[in-house]
C-alpha cells in the first residue's frame, strides 16, 4: 500500500509543467535517436548527458529515460520500413514488419509496434511498481553460469524452434561466433585475429554488421528486382491506427507470453535484444499462424516489440537498486546518477524516494506520451515509402554511411559496413538465414565470457551448469529447445508405433 | 583607390598577424576539444571524464565545447593510439587509468606514455579488499587464514579486467600472503561489486566508488585499504564507519600498495603554452564544489600533480608495473 502512496506522491512530481515539457522533448529526440542507425539510445543519451547537468536530478533524469523510451520507439521505424534496424533489440522486427511494409501495410506494421511496446512497457513497469525488491534479489542469483545459460537458450530456441535447416542456422551462426571473436579476449587480456591491425581491435561491432546486412543486403536486392519499390500503395490515414488496434486483442497471449520473456531477460540482465529473439522464435514455434511468420504476420510484429520494450523498462530495475547496469543506455545513465551524486543501489529507494518513484511515474507518463506522439507520425513515417525507390536508395545509403561511421567515428567502419553488405546479399541468395549470424554477433562474446568464468570459477569442471536448481533448469529448457523437432518426431513415431 | 584597398588589406594582415601572436602568448582552443576515454561507457574514468565535461559546460569554463568520446577497444590501446597518431592536434586529450602501463606491456600494441605529453595527474583511485557482510572474517588476518586453510584456488577473486589493476593487485596479495586465488575477470566494476553480494566470488578489491552502495546496503565488508595511509573522509557511511575507519593493508600485515592514475594526457608536440591552458582548466575544475563532492563519494586520493613532477611518479609507475607483471607473467609474448 505505501508504494501505491508513493507512486502518487511520485506521479505529482513528474506532472509538474517542466518536467512535463522535459519528457516530450525528451521522446522527441530519443524518437530521432532511434530513428538513425548507428546512432543508438547509448550513444545518444551520452551526447545529450551533459546538457542536464544544470537540471534538478529529478527532471534531468525524467529526461535522459525519455531518450531511452523514444529510442526504443523509434528503432522500430526504420526496421519497418527499410529493413534496417536502428537498433539491435529491433532486427527481429524486420522479420515480418518489412514484408508487411512492402505488402502496403507499414501503417497497420507500425501501429502494431508502437502499441505493443507500449503494452510491453507497462506491464514491466507495473512489475517495478509491484514487485521491485523482490526482483532485485531474483537477479543476484545470477552468477557466471546462469548467465551463461540463459544465452544458451537463447541460442538453443533459434536452432530448434526455427523453420530454416538447422544446418544453415547453424552454419550462420558460427560465422556469428567467429566475428564476435575479434578484438580483445576479456579473460586473458590478449588481443586475437587482429593480425597486427588497429582498425580490428575494438572487433566486429554489431551495428555495422547488422546496418551492411540487412540495410545494404537489401538495397542490392531491390536493385536487381528492377529498382521497384513495392510499399507505393501506402495508406496516408489515422484511420488504419483504429483498424489494427481493433484486430490487436486477438494477439493477447503473444503479447502476455511476450511480456514475461521481456521481464525476465531484463532483470536477469540478458537485455533487450536475446528477448526480441527468443520471444519470436516461441511465437513463430506455437502461434497457430506459425507457418505465415516472415512473410507478413502481424504477430510476428507483435512478439518481438513486446519483449524488447518490456526487457528495455526492467533492465532500469538491476540498475537502480544492485547498481548493475541491464544495457548500455543504462550504463550511461547509472554514469548520469553518480554525477548527480545519487548512489544506486540497495539504499536509493529508501533514502531518494521522491527521485526513484518520480522515475517510476514518469515511466507510465513518458510511454503514454511516447505512443501518443508516434501514432500521430504513422501516416507521415508510411508516407515515406510513397517517394521512388531512386530517389529514396541513395538517402538510405548516405544514411548508413553516416551510422556506421558515427559508432567509432571511424571511416574502416563505413567500409566494412559495405563488405557486410554483399555478404548480405550473397547469404541471402543461397537462402543463409541471417538472423542467427546477428544474434551471435551480438551474444557471442558475452556467452563466451561468462561460459569461460564459469568454468574458472568451477576449476573446469562442466558440472557447474547443473550445480543448482536455477542453472539447471535453464539448461534442461535450452536442450528441449535445441532438440525440439527431433522430440517432436521421436513423439509422432511413437504414436504411430503405438497404433 | 587600389593603393587604399592594399593599405587596408596590408593592415588587416598586420592586425590579424598580431592577433595569432598574441594567441600563442595565451593558448586557447579554437576548436571543440575531444576528450578521448579508454574505457568504456559507464566506468570509472568515462564518469570522470563526464563528471569534467559537465563541470566545464556549468560554469561555462572554456569556450569551446568538449567533447567525450569513449575509445575503449583492445583495452582502451584504440584511445592511445588514436591520441598518438594525433601529434600537433592540441584539440584532443585523454584521462587515463592504469591500463595507460598495462595494455602495451600485456598486449604489446606499440604505444608508450612517453608518445604523448603528460598534463597533470587529478587524483588517485584507491582499492579496498571487499568481501560479503555475511562472511564471518572481520579482519585481513582471518581471512587470509580462511584463504591459506581453503584448497589451494578455491578461493575466488572478482575483478575489473584481465591482466589489469585489480589482476596485478591479486597476484600481489597472492604473493605477499603465500596464498592462491582463481581470479575470475568480469567486464565492469559494478558487476564485480554484485557478483560478490551475490557470492558468486568470495572476495574483490573494488573501488571506493564501485562498491560503495552495497557497503552502505550492509551487503559488503571493506577489510583494509591499498594504500600508505588512510583515506581522508570520515563521513560515517555504514555500521559507524566512514572511509577513514579503514585500515591501512600494510598495519594489517599486507605489505602491498596500489594507487591507480587518473591524469590526463594530450596529443604529442604540444607547446608548453597548450599545455599550461589546459593545466590552468583542470586547476579551475578541481576549485569547483561539484568535483570536491565527486571526490568525496569515490573517496578519492586528490593528489595533484602537474609537469615533471607528475612525469616522474608516471615513470616510477611504469617500471613498478613492468616488475609487477613480469613477475606475474602477464607480459606479451611477441
Amino acid at each position: 500500500m505505501e508504494e501505491l502512496v508513493n507512486l502518487f506522491h511520485g506521479f505529482a512530481v513528474a506532472l509538474q509543467p517542466f518536467n512535463i515539457m522535459v519528457m516530450i522533448l525528451g521522446i522527441v529526440l530519443g524518437v530521432i535517436i532511434g530513428v538513425l542507425p548507428g546512432l543508438g539510445g547509448a550513444n545518444g543519451v551520452a551526447i545529450l548527458l551533459p546538457l542536464t547537468f544544470s537540471m534538478p536530478p529529478t527532471s534531468a533524469i525524467i529526461m535522459l529515460s525519455c531518450i531511452y523510451w523514444g529510442a526504443l520507439f523509434g528503432g522500430a521505424i526504420t526496421s519497418i520500413l527499410f529493413n534496417i534496424p536502428g537498433e539491435p533489440w529491433s532486427v527481429a522486427t524486420t522479420f515480418d514488419g518489412y514484408p508487411m511494409a512492402q505488402q502496403g501495410k507499414a501503417g497497420e506494421a507500425l501501429t502494431a509496434a508502437f502499441t505493443s511496446s507500449f503494452v510491453g512497457a507497462l506491464f514491466a513497469v507495473i512489475m517495478i511498481t509491484l514487485v521491485a525488491p523482490l526482483v532485485a534479489s531474483f537477479a543476484l542469483q545470477f552468477g557466471p553460469a546462469e548467465k551463461f545459460a540463459v544465452y544458451f537458450l537463447a541460442f538453443c530456441s533459434f536452432v530448434g524452434l526455427s523453420k530454416e535447416p538447422p544446418f544453415k542456422t547453424i552454419a550462420a551462426m558460427m560465422i556469428g561466433f567467429a566475428l564476435a571473436a575479434v578484438g580483445l579476449d576479456s579473460i586473458t587480456g590478449q588481443l586475437r585475429l587482429t593480425f597486427g591491425s588497429t582498425e580490428l581491435l575494438n572487433g566486429f561491432d554489431f551495428l555495422i554488421a547488422v546496418i551492411g546486412l540487412f540495410g545494404i543486403g537489401e538495397i542490392l536486392l531491390t536493385m536487381e528486382e528492377g529498382l521497384s519499390f513495392r510499399g507505393g500503395k501506402a495508406k496516408i490515414d489515422l484511420r488504419v491506427v483504429l483498424q489494427t488496434w481493433k484486430e490487436m486483442p486477438r494477439y493477447w497471449v503473444t503479447s502476455l507470453r511476450s511480456c514475461i520473456i521481456g521481464c525476465w531477460m531484463g532483470i536477469t540482465p540478458a537485455g533487450a535484444t536475446p528477448a526480441s529473439f527468443m520471444s519470436y522464435g516461441i511465437a513463430k514455434r506455437v502461434s497457430p499462424k506459425g507457418e505465415n511468420f516472415g512473410k507478413g504476420e502481424i504477430e510476428g510484429v507483435v512478439a518481438p516489440e513486446t519483449a524488447a520494450h518490456a526487457a528495455g523498462t526492467a533492465a532500469l530495475l538491476p540498475m537502480l537498486s544492485l547498481g548493475v547496469p541491464g544495457s548500455p543506455t543504462a550504463a550511461v545513465l547509472l554514469g548520469g546518477l553518480l554525477i548527480w551524486g545519487l548512489q544506486p543501489g540497495p539504499m536509493l529507494f529508501v533514502e531518494q524516494k521522491e527521485f526513484v518513484w518520480g522515475l517510476i511515474a514518469s515511466m507510465y507518463l513518458g510511454n503514454l506520451v511516447g505512443l501518443i506522439v508516434v501514432l500521430t507520425c504513422v501516416p507521415i513515417f508510411a508516407a515515406i515509402l510513397r517517394v521512388p525507390f531512386s530517389i529514396i536508395a541513395p538517402l538510405i545509403l548516405v544514411l548508413c554511411a553516416i551510422g556506421a561511421y558515427s559508432v567509432h567515428s571511424s571511416t574502416f567502419d563505413v567500409v566494412m559496413m559495405l563488405v557486410f553488405g554483399v555478404v548480405g546479399y550473397l547469404l541471402k541468395k543461397c537462402n543463409y538465414p541471417l538472423a542467427p549470424l546477428v544474434l551471435a554477433i551480438v551474444l557471442g562474446d558475452k556467452a563466451e565470457e561468462a561460459f569461460r568464468q564459469s568454468l574458472l570459477g568451477s576449476q573446469g569442471s562442466l558440472g557447474v551448469f547443473f550445480s543448482n536448481t536455477l542453472v539447471g533448469t535453464i539448461m534442461v529448457l535450452g536442450l528441449i529447445a535445441l532438440f525440439w523437432s527431433l522430440i517432436q518426431q521421436g513423439y509422432s513415431r511413437l504414436r504411430t508405433a503405438a497404433a | 583607390m587600389k593603393h587604399s584597398v592594399l593599405h587596408v588589406a596590408l593592415a588587416a594582415v598586420a592586425i590579424s598577424g598580431a592577433g595569432t601572436f598574441g594567441a600563442t602568448a595565451a593558448w586557447e582552443p579554437v576548436r571543440p576539444v575531444e576528450f578521448i576515454v579508454p574505457a568504456g561507457t559507464g566506468g570509472g574514468a568515462d564518469q570522470m571524464a563526464r563528471t569534467i565535461q559537465g563541470i566545464v559546460t556549468k560554469h561555462n569554463l572554456m569556450k569551446q565545447p568538449m567533447v567525450v568520446i569513449n575509445k575503449s577497444g583492445g583495452a582502451g590501446g584504440e584511445g592511445f593510439l588514436d591520441v598518438k597518431s594525433s601529434a600537433n592536434n592540441p584539440h584532443k586529450i585523454i584521462i587515463t587509468l592504469s591500463n595507460l602501463f598495462t595494455t602495451p606491456l600485456a598486449t604489446g600494441i606499440p604505444f608508450n606514455w612517453k608518445d604523448m605529453t603528460p598534463v597533470a595527474m587529478l587524483a588517485l583511485d584507491e582499492f579496498v579488499l571487499w568481501v560479503n557482510a555475511e562472511k564471518p572474517y572481520k579482519s585481513v588476518k582471518e581471512f587470509v587464514d580462511a584463504v591459506k586453510q581453503a584448497p589451494a584456488g578455491s578461493i575466488k577473486m572478482g575483478g575489473t579486467g584481465s591482466k589489469q589493476e585489480d589482476q596485478i593487485i591479486t597476484v600481489a596479495v597472492e604473493k605477499a600472503t603465500g596464498t592462491k586465488f582463481t581470479y575470475i575477470p568480469y567486464k565492469g566494476g559494478g558487476e564485480v561489486a554484485v557478483q560478490l553480494v551475490g557470492n558468486h566470488v568470495d572476495s574483490t578489491v573494488n573501488n571506493p566508488i564501485e562498491a560503495v552502495a552495497q557497503w552502505r546496503g550492509g551487503k559488503l565488508r571493506p577489510l583494509c585499504v591499498f594504500d600508505g595511509k588512510q583515506m581522508a573522509y570520515d563521513e560515517v557511511i555504514a555500521d559507524g564507519k566512514g572511509w577513514k575507519d579503514i585500515p591501512t593493508c600494510k598495519s594489517q600485515g599486507l605489505d602491498m600498495e596500489y594507487l591507480m592514475l587518473r591524469g590526463i594526457f594530450m596529443s604529442p608536440k604540444a607547446t608548453k603554452d597548450q599545455v599550461e591552458y589546459y593545466i590552468d582548466l583542470f586547476k579551475k575544475v578541481r576549485a569547483t564544489p561539484e568535483w570536491q563532492d565527486f571526490m568525496k563519494s569515490g573517496a578519492f586520493n586528490t593528489t595533484f600533480l602537474t609537469g615533471a613532477d607528475y612525469a616522474k611518479w608516471v615513470e616510477t609507475e611504469e617500471k613498478r608495473h613492468e616488475t609487477l607483471m613480469k613477475e606475474a607473467g602477464f607480459l606479451a609474448t611477441n
